[in-house]
């Protein structure tokens, strides 16, 4: 079956992409698959200056999934230019940056600085991590900002298409949704992970040094699941569904939905093969349960009237 | 084909460690060998039972204890749910395993190196013993809690010469500690090498007297992992300069001088 898709600017061999924050910088990963089976990686969000990241501990498992306070821990977006980029197969595999910043101007000059990178395919624009204290939050959840963000994101962006991620932590993310398709947006990806917490009554201190933190995994894929499907129905550009997908059929339940591409998180940590077989059994799964192509499954659920 | 892929593989064997006490909290795990091309002691596995489906999510960093052509041979210490239901494996069950994972201890065969272990830190000195060429330059010191019996202590003093001490009335973690210090002391006057694994207080008691006599040591740290390969940033731990850095690929194990317990 063809598996190509091409929505917002982009163009992928599959509809498999790797979640940022949970595949590093792809190479992580080169000793377990080839990196070019996927549809795409989006690596971990990056910011204009290097960030040292949340204190420890910063991970804790959860029924079904896991909270995560990281703060975007990252190298710099220089430093990703100079030594990360240049050894991905970028020719190959779409390479999707993902931009953290805290105000429009910052997210203005990563796409400034992003935009003359051959190997880029796309910009992910993260208005939503939920762990940093001094920014993420106020964007994710006012439309305003998210709209000014996208605009300023766009402006710089030149030819780079540009993805926002939206965060499950509101009351509406069809307002949000709007806000970034009015911003200019050319897709949007989503969920981020969902504000979370949790607490260890021996030692009677949370057991995540940030206190608040993003739960992410299979517990979260119903939250995700509607997320999608409201936000498929509330705008027109393409949507690509992020959130607990830990099988192919969680995969093209998101399709179903509407979405024209998925992205892996924290399945990729139940084994580090994980996304690359994703690909194989996705293009299996649709063959046996008598799809006619990809497109034609793509938004094809049945609602009651 | 890589050295690190991941596969499946069966469980051979789950075997209680230690009858005398507490029967159900230390345990030998064999597992079939993954065809790896080799490995170091100090490196370590990550191990997912296929049976936990998608509760648990993670799976968990173990040393390895040795490895030869058919067999890998881990020791668990039952501390949770994760651990609970690996000791609760069946032969013939099957796991993912990703590994040989993260660096390894110094060998440098010809220097007296000694060996410092806290309790279940002994496990990553099984395979280090067994691949050292010099064993009579080694020296390995035990501080256990449990029974002597629950730990490969003995299997390993017929190599090496072993010192252990209990950890069992309130006097006597002082006593361990000045023990440790002696030998640190001892080990920094000849010029040797220290190695240690074990809880963190443990190894900043090594960090610390290390540092006070000048000598080099080794700690390798257990943090929580999520995906064992560098890419989550949930395993972190400070370097010498303050940078956060992944334990379990630039460590487990770091040079004591340049890593904040
Ligand atoms: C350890 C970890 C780190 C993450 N880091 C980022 C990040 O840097 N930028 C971002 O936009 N999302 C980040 N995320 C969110 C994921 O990309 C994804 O949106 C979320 O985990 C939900 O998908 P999942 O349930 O498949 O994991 C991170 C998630 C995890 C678990
Ligand atoms: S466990 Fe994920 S980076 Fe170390």
């Amino acid at each position: 079956m063809n598996m190509n898709v091409s929505f917002g600017g982009l163009s992928l061999k599959n509809p498999v992409m790797t979640a940022s924050g949970t595949f590093g910088f792809g190479l992580e990963f080169a000793p377990y698959g080839d990196l070019t089976k996927l549809g795409g990686i989006v690596v971990k969000g990056m910011s204009l200056k290097p960030r040292e990241g949340n204190p420890m501990p910063r991970i804790a498992e959860t029924p079904c999934g896991m909270l995560n306070a990281i703060g975007i821990q990252n190298p710099g977006v220089e430093n990703f230019i100079r030594q990360a980029l240049p050894v991905l197969p970028w020719k190959e595999v779409a390479v999707v940056a993902n931009l953290y910043a805290c105000d429009a101007e910052e997210f203005g000059e990563l796409a400034d600085i992003l935009a003359g990178e051959e190997g880029i395919a796309a910009l992910e624009v993260n208005v939503s991590c939920p762990n940093v204290k001094e920014g993420g939050i106020a964007f994710g959840q006012d439309p305003k900002q998210i709209c000014k963000v996208t605009e300023a994101v766009k402006k710089k962006a030149g030819n780079k298409p540009v993805m926002v991620k939206l965060s499950p932590n509101v009351t509406d993310i069809t307002i949000c949704a709007r806000a970034a398709a009015e911003g200019g947006a050319d897709s949007l990806s989503l969920i981020n992970t969902l504000s979370g917490m949790a607490v260890d009554i021996h030692n009677r201190k949370p057991r995540i040094a940030n206190v608040i933190a993003g739960l992410s995994g299979p517990a979260i894929k119903p939250v995700a699941l509607r997320c999608v499907h409201q936000v498929v129905q509330a705008v027109d550009i393409p949507v690509v569904g992020i959130g607990g997908i830990a099988s192919a059929e969680d995969a093209l339940e998101f399709i179903l939905v509407g979405a024209h591409a998925v992205q892996v998180g924290t399945a990729n940590f139940l084994r580090p093969d994980f996304s690359f077989d994703l690909v194989d059994e996705l293009e299996k799964l649709l063959e046996e349960i008598g799809a006619g192509s990809l497109e034609e499954f793509r938004g094809s659920l049945e609602l009651p009237l | 084909m890589s050295l690190r892929n991941c596969r499946n593989v069966k469980v051979l064997e789950v075997s209680p460690v230690g009858q005398l006490k507490r029967p159900d909290e230390f345990f030998e795990i064999k597992l079939e060998y993954p065809d790896w091309d080799g490995w170091k002691p100090g490196q370590f596995v990550m191990i997912r039972p296929a049976g936990w489906e998608l509760d648990l999510l993670w799976a968990r960093p173990f040393s390895i204890c040795s490895a030869d052509g058919d067999t890998l041979t881990l020791f668990v210490q039952k501390v949770g749910r994760g651990t609970g239901r690996i000791v609760a494996l069946k032969p013939g069950d099957t796991v993912s395993i990703w590994g040989p994972l993260g660096n390894s201890f110094a060998m440098e065969p010809e220097i007296p190196t000694l060996l410092l272990a806290g309790g279940i830190g002994i496990a990553p000195f099984c395979g280090y013993v067994e691949q050292h060429p010099h064993p009579e330059n080694l020296r390995l010191f035990l501080a256990h809690r449990l029974s002597l019996d629950c730990y490969p202590f003995a299997a390993l003093s017929e190599r090496v010469e072993g010192v252990c001490m209990r950890d069992d009335q309130p006097e006597d973690l002082q006593k361990i500690i000045a023990v440790m210090k002696e030998q640190i002391v001892e080990y920094a006057a000849k010029d040797g090498l220290i190695l240690s694994c074990g809880p963190t207080p443990f190894m900043k008691t090594v960090q610390r007297f290390a540092a006070e006599c000048g000598v080099r040591a080794q700690v390798s740290l257990e943090n929580r992992m999520a995906c064992g390969v560098g890419a989550c940033l949930g395993c972190v731990t400070k370097d010498g300069s303050g940078h956060h850095v992944q334990v379990c690929t630039r460590g487990p194990v770091f040079w004591a001088d340049k890593v904040e317990l």
